[in-house]
């Protein structure tokens, strides 16, 4: 698992590489959550993510809640067809915006 | 400050371990590990055994420590383990005695009957690994979903509507157009078909983890598998079935049918389960042992003082339900459905050996009826009764009810067959319309106990209903011995299809009666998944065993039977609209409001003259709007007229208070788009005193 962190003015862009599991999920959580700060504008690009397990979806759902919890936002970009398949079964994406690439998460954010 | 529980006090190999809580039983996450527990009120040790998931072999094997044990229960944290992919079970020590009732066997490795997900057949139809040391994997669930501000709907039940379905039956057909066929997410993708038909509740038939290649054998005629596809066969009770997930290959089944009820309450639908504890897939002494048999046979089981199997479920073992030790697994299990997935009632199989003692008894005062009908988590949730049993004991009427339980009404189905198909028999048939005042008033029990249902899993679907007048099981493979034989049908004229345009007409027409019928009686109405499409399953009345097209509903009928699905949508918005036909309480055959008109009054072809002759055929009532809800609504007077003869008979229709008008609503000897109208279009009937009904025909007038 890779992690790498860009910030801009406003926005934190968080990048993953690699399967988030429940041996995974922990580490990218606490090296994530510092992050949602009051008023955050947080895109996590999931580009470089083949696969996500059930502890990384609660890891999302767990983001997704700090943030919000914080008058933030968040949008997820580049899920996988198979990844947003199981979010949307399981009841996970209807809390996200999702976005194809990095510049329309951008603009969603705006 | 840090709890100084989370701190280990033992080790095993690599695995540290400290002694665990001995509630709740199961598995459960809690901070750093995972706490073990499971009892056993005869065996001498335990050890847990951990698996990777899938892998054929353990990881390790974990002797519970005797300062572990708290009275009878084995109880143990385990730090630091990968609880995501680990899969648990059980060895137990003990004696094996069968004439004792002792099964211990620690060769075996046991099944958690408190998990909550089970892997082992985790994609349906997958052929099992048969050497497989541990078939029905334990698995640990996060439970932990985020519901935001969904709760159980609470819709009254006089007002339901409910949809009896087979979760895989329901869209695994080619035609359904579904992302997922055959599972939970499937029916989220169908939600607008239940708000078109107008159905309130789904009632799914089995979800709880069963195996269907339980007893699965090739089929003498197709050499297809047969195989154990309704489900009423439970292999764990708190685990939903990850076959029917399009999600269980992942083990997020949980989260899976928790979106779909979050979802099916959005849209204003409830959710029952149909729940089996009555018996177990562990069998008699020939099957397998998978969990409670191993850990605790002479506990949940009715064991005769032979040590044989009690078979009043006639599924080769009774639950020994009212054992105080299995009547609170059953009172957490319904606690845990209800609270952790929001599940809004109950329909409980063969319900009467709920209510039987360890020795098969009949009890006066069940324990765990009561218990289940006082609990405060359950206290909302609809409890319905199949009040009866495989040994014989039948208490449509007389279930002990505590004021809470409902019943599948046996009697109404076999009633208004009857009278359906012309055998007279009105006066049973008036009293399944008011919601079986007969069975249910003189204990207090209102209306909404009687679940009003024609057809049902069990049986003819209503197009079999009237196109057989035998059932033709031979699909089965048990030379057409299985499924009931008092099917009260009648095939109109040919045994099965034909082309004979007069009998079809007389087969849409008693469809459309029976439909009529049901969903203007007082009680809880059920509709069997299909039969608003004319599903058939060629006179199989016991299709259990059929994962094809037998069974599974086909979509392209919404083309073919456009006209009996209008039919079907209509009566039921028709039911919707007019709260006088959904009564919390039974009618009192008088004028309590001062409208001039009983709440009901009885009439036949002569106004005010009903005939309650035996070899009477027809008869029609009046309700009376202002009497709605007791007068409190006001709805307007609705006049059903019921012609079961085989000839046409011309009806009086009793007057209406000055200013009002009848307008015709359904008339089932017309055909489509004429039998029946939107509620609100219904157009002004010419003749106001009289109506010719055809034979075997129903007319609905709205009085406004």
């Amino acid at each position: 698992m890779n992690i790498a962190i860009s910030k801009t003015a406003e926005i934190t862009v968080i990048k993953l590489a690699g399967d988030v599991d429940a041996s995974t999920a922990l580490g990218v959580q606490e090296q994530v959550l510092p992050l949602a700060v009051p008023g955050s504008q947080i895109i996590l690009d999931l580009t470089q993510v083949p696969y996500m397990s059930s502890a990384g979806l609660r890891m999302l759902l767990s983001l997704y809640r700090q943030v919000s919890a914080k008058e933030g936002k968040v949008v997820l970009v580049g899920v996988a067809e198979e990844i947003k398949d199981t979010m949307e079964v399981t009841g996970f994406l209807s809390f996200f915006t999702t976005c194809d690439t990095l510049d329309a998460g951008i603009a969603a954010l705006k | 400050m840090e709890r100084i529980d989370i701190h280990p006090t033992h080790k095993h190999g690599d695995f540290k371990l400290r002694v665990g809580r001995p509630m709740p039983f199961g598995a459960s996450l809690i901070p750093g590990g995972v706490n073990f527990s499971v009892f056993s009120s005869y065996a001498t040790s335990c050890t847990l055994v951990l698996f990777k998931r899938h892998a054929k072999e353990p990881i390790a094997e974990i002797p519970f420590p005797d300062e572990f044990r708290i009275g009878n229960v084995f109880t143990m944290t385990v730090f630091d383990i990968d609880y995501e992919n680990i899969e648990y079970g059980y060895r137990m020590d003990g004696p094996f005695n069968p004439q004792a009732g002792h099964y211990f066997d620690k060769t075996k490795i046991l099944l958690d009957p408190y998990a909550k997900i089970i892997g082992g057949r985790d994609i349906w139809g997958v052929t099992p690994d048969w050497n497989d040391i541990y078939q029905h994997r334990s698995r640990i669930s996060f439970d932990d979903f985020d519901w935001e501000n969904d709760r159980p709907l609470e819709i009254a039940p006089e007002d339901q509507v409910i949809y009896e379905m087979h979760v895989r039956s329901f869209t695994r057909h080619p035609s359904s157009g579904v992302k997922h066929p055959g599972t939970f997410a499937a029916i989220r993708e169908k939600i607008s078909y239940f708000k078109e038909l107008g159905v309130n509740a789904i009632e799914l038939m089995p979800i709880y983890e069963f195996d269907e290649f339980e007893h699965s054998r090739p089929s003498p005629i197709t050499g297809e598998l047969l195989v154990k596809y309704w489900g009423y066969s439970t292999v764990g009770f708190f685990a939903p079935k990850a076959g029917y997930a399009a999600t269980g290959k992942l083990g997020m089944q949980v989260d899976e049918v928790k979106a779909l009820v979050k979802e099916l309450h959005k849209n204003g639908l409830e959710v029952i389960l149909d729940v089996v504890f009555n018996h177990t897939a562990e069998g008699d002494q020939r099957g397998p042992t998978i969990s409670f048999r191993g850990l605790d046979n002479k506990t949940y089981y009715m064991l005769t003082p032979e040590g044989y199997y009690f078979n009043f479920s006639g599924c080769g073992n009774t639950l020994n339900c009212n054992n105080p030790i299995v009547r609170n697994i059953v009172l957490d299990c319904l606690r845990y459905w209800a609270s952790e997935y929001h599940i809004d009632g109950f329909r409980f199989d063969l319900a009467a050996i709920l209510g039987r003692d360890a020795w098969g008894y009949p009890l006066s005062n069940p324990p765990l009826l009561e218990t289940l009908a006082f609990d405060p988590i359950l206290a909302k949730c609809k409890l319905i009764a199949e009040a009866w049993d495989a040994g014989g004991l039948y208490q449509v009427g007389s279930f002990p009810a505590y004021g809470r339980w409902a019943e599948w009404n046996g009697k109404y189905r076999d009633s208004i067959r009857k009278f359906l198909k012309g055998d007279g028999t009105v006066g049973d048939a008036a009293q399944c319309l008011q919601g079986s005042p007969n069975l249910y008033e003189s204990q207090g029990r209102g209306p909404a106990t009687s679940i009003n249902f024609i057809t049902a899993h069990d049986g003819f679907t209503l197009a079999d209903m009237v196109s057989y007048n035998d059932k033709h099981n031979e699909a089965n493979g048990e030379n057409n011995n299985d499924g009931c034989n008092d099917n009260d049908s009648w095939n109109c004229g040919a045994e099965g299809w034909t082309d004979d345009s007069g009998i079809n007409a007389l087969r849409s027409r008693q469809m459309r009666n029976a439909i009529a019928m049901l969903m203007v009686s007082q009680g809880v109405p059920m509709l069997l998944m299909g039969d608003e499409l004319g599903r058939g399953q060629n006179g199989n009345n016991n299709t259990y065993c059929h994962d094809n097209e037998l069974n599974w509903l086909d979509w392209d009928l919404l083309k073919t039977n456009a006209n009996l699905f209008r039919f079907v949508k209509n009566s039921i918005a028709f039911r919707n609209a007019h709260p006088v036909l959904r009564n919390k309480y039974h009618f009192q055959n008088r004028d309590y409001v001062g409208s001039g008109y009983a709440d009901i009054t009885w009439h036949g072809t002569q106004a005010w003259n009903a005939d309650w002759s035996p070899s009477c055929r027809t008869i029609a009532f009046l309700l009376c709007g202002k009497h709605a809800k007791a007068g409190t609504v006001e709805d307007n007077y609705i006049y059903v007229a019921i012609n079961m003869h085989w000839e046409a008979n011309w009806f009086e229709i009793p007057g209406l208070p000055e200013q009002l008008r009848w307008h015709i609503s359904v008339n089932t000897g017309c055909t489509s788009p004429d039998d029946i109208w939107e509620p609100g279009t219904e157009p002004k009937l010419e003749n106001q005193h009289g109506i010719l009904l055809g034979d075997r025909s129903i007319v609905i007038l709205v009085g406004k």
